[in-house]
């Protein structure tokens, strides 16, 4: 089976980083009875026995020492990273594994991506490279961050691009905090958008969370497992876009224990599902079922669900099921829907709205261009970059209503 | 004769083993079927150190799961097994996609591969050829699959090559299955003698309505696959082998049905059909099977059930296209296995007849007949046709015409072009396919 790094970036970051890290051990604990590191928890964590005199790691099969998990904290405050370091999940990462700094980012994008980013190049290239040497057959990267802020924005984007450079074979999957309206870091709009070229530049998967859904996802939920910080909860129309343009490549398909990048909580009602859905134009859908489907009826009820979506004209059939029979921890079933469709496009358009009235008073502007590298025209290609996005989803709407007929085929002389 | 068999990613080493055991079972000698068993026996097994009987097959796959699955239930059943060192994995899987296992994986692997073939080959007395197994819609099988056979050919000219292929269900195993399925065609073509084909659409149809399962898992699926390959390759008495079973299935199979290099499509039926639990309540006689096959074939049904009566030969001077629904379908060449009770006074005529073939070729080079008084998987008597006829021309087509429609948007195409491909290798594929189903079209009686 092949292993997953998680690289966490920033306060947000961290913080839904440790409440995955939280949930996948419990999901662990929860099936493994015997106590055996099995290939499962293998994807996720190194099992190390301190009392062997060679670094300790242990092969699939034995009996768990110590679990440690494949990660890399990074962050430029110690605040969260000390908590973390002083909870209940501190025997899970080790010191190797860490990259602090005292002063913070100061939500500036610039100073995460070109200060730090240019400082601690090194030390975060040579703890990714631990990090994946420990893997017997690396197959993804994820990272967690936000958007808004200036370390998980920038710095983040700046790992991105690192690892996009260093393990280009490697798959990079980002799972990206949006800030929401009433955010209170009034630079969020510049931070996000130009983290945003970096995302469409380097990432190969993009799955955008928004904080005001998972608001309101926390407000209707009446029992949450863990305690009110929405931290790890996902949405269930939330959507993957690709680094290229919008078009996601095949997914592979994850292995359905691994499959818990966030929680998969997911209400859904068939009303909420049946609303949300329909608006969008679809480039693609996989769905997971967690729990004991039978193949068929699965199908059945999918076959019922995909002609009401509107998938575009050249991928009529981009639909993939999974079923996995272990549920998660405190549920009999869940569903997990990922969805690749344009109804991220409202969210890109009211961001490059909030990015524009910002802009055209070059408020706060001074606080990026002092920084050492950083120019306008960083700007103005981000700001491009996010329209001609806008405007490829546009056009994949545009074709819904219309009936597109077949490509004229390649004629045979006879 | 040996027949090697190359079982490709996972599709290719389920129904592979499914394959082995529907042989083994049928091989239960008594009596007159000694020559038989142990004709079946050299033919796909052989005996180990121990006694015991080890599987002619060299097993590839880029994940370890299914290999491992596969050799675990031959094991398990005690009766046969795979080789301890016939396989090969690695971890991460092509990603269902073409270019990965054909420009990258097959290649890094090569050496490897090929040295698990040659000994196996060694260690046939005689090679009959090789049938490399695999399915079209993800990367191993396609990908891995076809630069394997081509390894196949450029090492072994003089040998046979009967690529079994598995097409995926129409409405979508795999997103990009029909880009994987094209470049996969389109490469064998050059390369294969012959293309021996099964759709999971059909093959469910036969679980379901035929077999009355429920529900229908791919374990059902590759049963019903691995019962149609066995009524093909399990050994039979053919005009060229002289009253004895030892022929070479594959040769003999390629000779009769591979008549133009354009045209090496080929499909399967076989009848009866019915659930295990029916089989000893059922009388068959050969008139009735062979009439309702023969209509099968001019209908392209591919079940008894549901048999299209209407259709019937055009008048002489009838020209009819092949795409168009409730057609007849032209054949231009038919492998008809009899097995069982009675069957030397087997009437088939009726196969034999010149309006069913195309004009260009005399019916008694297209129709060959090959007989085994030995009933196969406890039928008593069951009838296998493979034929070469425009039956596959319009899942083929709707392939072609649903690929093309994602390559006109260059959907996908950036996961192809990372692996090295090119637009032009695509380009060229679809013009390949385009030929062969312009060619298979045009046929008329």
């Amino acid at each position: 089976m092949t292993q997953s790094v998680v690289v966490q970036v920033g306060q947000c970051g961290n913080q839904v980083g440790c409440r995955f890290w939280d949930l996948a051990l419990r999901e662990h604990a929860h099936v493994n009875k015997r106590g055996l590191y099995d290939e499962a928890l293998g994807s996720f964590f190194r099992n190390v026995d301190t009392r062997k005199s060679d670094g300790g790691t242990c092969c699939v099969g034995d009996r768990i020492h110590h679990l440690k998990a494949r990660a890399v904290l990074v962050d430029m405050e110690e605040g969260v990273v000390n908590q973390i370091l002083q909870g209940p999940l501190r025997e899970v990462f080790d010191s190797t594994q860490l990259l602090t700094d005292v002063s913070g980012s100061g939500n500036n994008w610039a100073a995460g991506y070109m200060t730090y980013g240019s400082a601690y190049r090194e030390s975060i290239v040579d703890k990714l490279r631990k990090a994946s040497e420990h893997c017997d057959c690396l197959q993804c990267f994820f990272l967690i961050h936000s958007m808004g802020g200036g370390t998980g924005s920038g710095l983040g984007t700046r790992v991105l691009s690192l690892l996009e450079e260093e393990f280009p074979d490697v798959c990079r999957i980002v799972t990206s905090m949006y800030p929401s309206l009433d955010d209170d870091v009034i630079t969020s709009p510049y931070n996000s958008v130009l983290a945003m070229r970096e995302l469409t530049e380097h990432a190969d998967c993009v799955l955008p969370v928004e904080n005001q859904s998972l608001m309101d996802i926390v407000n209707k939920i009446n029992v949450m497992s863990h305690g009110g910080k929405p931290g790890s909860v996902v949405r269930s129309d939330s959507t993957i876009t690709s680094g290229r343009g919008g078009l996601s490549g095949a997914e592979k398909p994850f292995d359905a224990m691994n499959n818990i990048v966030a929680n998969l909580l997911l209400n859904i009602t068939r009303y909420e599902v049946k609303n949300v859905l329909q608006h969008p134009t679809y480039a693609i859908f996989a769905v997971v079922s967690v729990e004991t489907f039978q193949a068929e009826s699965f199908g059945l009820s999918s076959f019922r669900l995909r002609p009401t979506l509107p998938f575009v004209s050249w991928n009529q059939e981009a639909w993939k099921t999974g079923l996995c029979s272990v549920p998660p921890v405190g549920h009999a079933h869940s569903l997990l829907a990922l969805a690749n469709n344009t109804c991220v496009k409202p969210t890109f358009m009211e961001l490059r709205e909030r990015f524009t009235k910002l802009y055209k008073k070059k408020a706060h502007l001074h606080h990026y261009l002092h920084v050492d590298g950083m120019e306008q025209s960083v700007f103005d290609e981000a700001f491009s970059s996010l329209s001609s996005l806008i405007e490829e989803y546009h056009h994949l709407d545009a074709t819904k209503a219309r009936l597109i007929p077949d490509a004229p085929r390649l004629c045979i002389a006879t | 004769m040996s027949v090697v068999t190359v079982q490709l990613g996972q599709c290719g080493n389920q129904v592979g083993q499914e394959l082995f055991d529907t042989i083994w079972t049928d091989n239960v000698p008594e009596g007159q079927r000694k020559t038989y068993c142990t004709s079946s026996r050299d033919r796909f097994f052989r005996r180990t150190a121990h006694g015991g009987l080890q599987a002619r097959a060299v097993l590839i796959d880029m994940e370890p799961k299914v290999i491992n699955q596969s050799m675990t239930k031959a094991a398990k059943s005690g009766r046969w097994k795979y080789g301890e060192t016939s396989h090969f994995s690695q971890k991460q899987g092509s990603g269902n996609n073409w270019a990965n296992g054909y420009h990258v994986l097959g290649p890094r692997h090569r050496d490897v591969v090929e040295e698990l073939v040659r000994r196996e080959v060694e260690s046939c007395d005689v090679l009959a050829g090789f049938m490399p197994m695999m399915s079209v819609a993800g990367g191993t099988g396609s990908g891995v699959g076809t630069f394997v056979t081509q390894c196949l050919r450029d090492i072994y000219p003089g040998s046979f090559i009967l690529n079994h292929l598995t097409w995926p269900y129409g409405t979508g195993e795999v997103i990009v299955q029909n880009y994987n399925s094209v470049l996969t065609l389109a490469h064998l073509y050059q390369l294969s003698d012959a293309i021996l084909v099964h759709e999971n659409d059909v093959v469910h149809k036969i679980c379901s309505q035929l077999l009355n399962i429920k529900p229908i898992s791919f374990s059902d699926i590759n049963g019903v696959i691995a019962h149609q390959l066995g009524g093909v390759l399990q050994p039979a008495l053919t005009p060229d082998s002289h009253g004895a079973y030892g022929g070479n299935p594959l040769g003999e199979l390629v000779s009769a049905l591979a008549c133009h290099p354009e045209y090496k499509l080929l499909s399967v039926c076989t009848v009866p059909q019915m659930p295990t639990s029916s089989i000893a309540f059922s009388t068959f006689s050969w008139p009735a099977l062979l009439k309702h096959l023969r209509q099968m074939l001019i209908s392209n049904s591919k079940m008894e059930e549901g048999i299209d009566w209407q259709v019937s030969l055009p008048p002489a001077a009838g020209r009819v296209r092949g795409l168009t629904p409730g057609s007849f379908n032209v054949s231009l060449a038919n492998l008809l296995v009899l097995r069982g009770k009675d069957v030397f006074s087997a009437e088939t005529g009726g196969f034999a007849d010149p309006s069913i073939y195309t004009s260009w070729l005399p019916s008694e080079e297209a129709f060959s007949l090959w007989k085994s008084p030995v009933p196969f998987n406890k039928y008593e008597k069951s009838a296998t046709l493979v034929t070469n006829s425009q039956a596959l021309l319009r899942p083929l087509d709707d392939m072609v015409r649903k690929a093309w429609n994602m390559f006109a948007s260059r959907a996908y195409m950036h996961q192809y072009i990372k692996f090295g491909m090119s637009e032009e290798d695509f380009l060229d594929s679809f013009t390949s396919l385009e030929q062969v189903i312009s060619s298979y079209s045009q046929l008329h009686s």
